[in-house]
């Protein structure tokens, strides 16, 4: 069962990882966003 | 589309849940390898979702050579970026499910080393994405997606003309998979397409900003530049 586990686990780390990091590409472009209005 | 976005957002979501509930407790355990093989409704959905993003990244490559359209543009790159997450998933799963059923986590046969080249190929063309600024920049990477798409068809028949480590189909030619198994994997394929149709959908949109961002911030160098002078 522990590969089981392991697997399935792996899978949503990967995909949450990516979410995690195009949340962070989101908060750059927004702060980006923000820079450009002050402007 | 603003309400559209969420609602999809979490009929996904439960689609998901509801695939895994399919996954863990409903699909009847393999004779030979037990529950390890239930691993098999993560691996292969991921593999076909994987392969059928390396195909809309293929069309919109093409689109954009012919067309030079940007859209078409934007998504070659938002589905190569996608489809490498699902190959990747591939990557890791395969060893996990091969190491208690093999007795070893990677053999170099056919179907693994296409597979790993896939993945390569899709990686290289992101890194060009990424740090090629030059304005070929979408046609050298959709020329390069074009040869990359060549390797997709090579690995799915890769088990039917080759003898390797890898099992035979299970569906299709010479596949004879258990109907509740084969429901089970037609449901967690359909729950991790409409999640790789989400997550695209965001991408998309971010590189869409981004672009407008980029675009903006250039025209302001550029004025910036000439009220120097």
């Amino acid at each position: 069962m522990k590969y089981l586990y392991a697997a399935y686990a792996a899978t949503w780390l990967i995909h949450v990882g990516y979410l995690g990091n195009l949340y962070l590409r989101y908060k750059r472009l927004q702060q980006e966003i923000t820079d450009l209005r002050k402007k | 589309m603003k309400r559209a976005f969420p609602i999809f957002a979490i009929v996904t979501a439960g689609l998901l849940t509801f695939a895994l509930y399919e996954a863990l407790v409903v699909a009847p355990t393999e004779q030979t390898m037990g529950d390890v093989q239930r691993i098999f409704y993560y691996h292969v959905p991921s593999a076909w979702t994987a392969f059928l993003l390396f195909f809309i990244n293929f069309g919109a490559s093409l689109v954009y050579l012919i067309k030079r359209n940007t859209k078409a543009d934007i998504l070659a790159l938002v589905s190569a970026e996608v489809g490498v997450v699902f190959c990747t998933v591939v990557l890791v799963t395969g060893p996990i499910w091969a190491r208690p059923v093999w007795g070893i986590w990677w053999t170099w046969d056919m179907r693994l080393t296409l597979t790993l080249v896939l993945w390569l190929i899709y990686v290289s063309y992101l890194v060009l994405r990424r740090f090629s600024s030059g304005s070929q920049t979408p046609l050298i990477a959709a020329v390069l997606a074009i040869f990359g798409a060549l390797d997709v068809p090579l690995v799915y028949f890769s088990i039917w003309y080759f003898r390797t480590q890898h099992p035979s189909p299970v569906i299709g030619r010479g596949g004879e998979l258990d109907p509740r198994m084969a429901h089970v994997l037609l449901i967690n394929w359909l729950a991790f397409s409409c999640f790789a149709f989400l997550v695209c959908w965001s991408r998309y949109r971010l590189e869409q900003v981004k672009r407008d961002v980029d675009e903006t911030q250039a025209l302001e160098a550029l004025l910036e530049t000439r009220s120097v002078r």
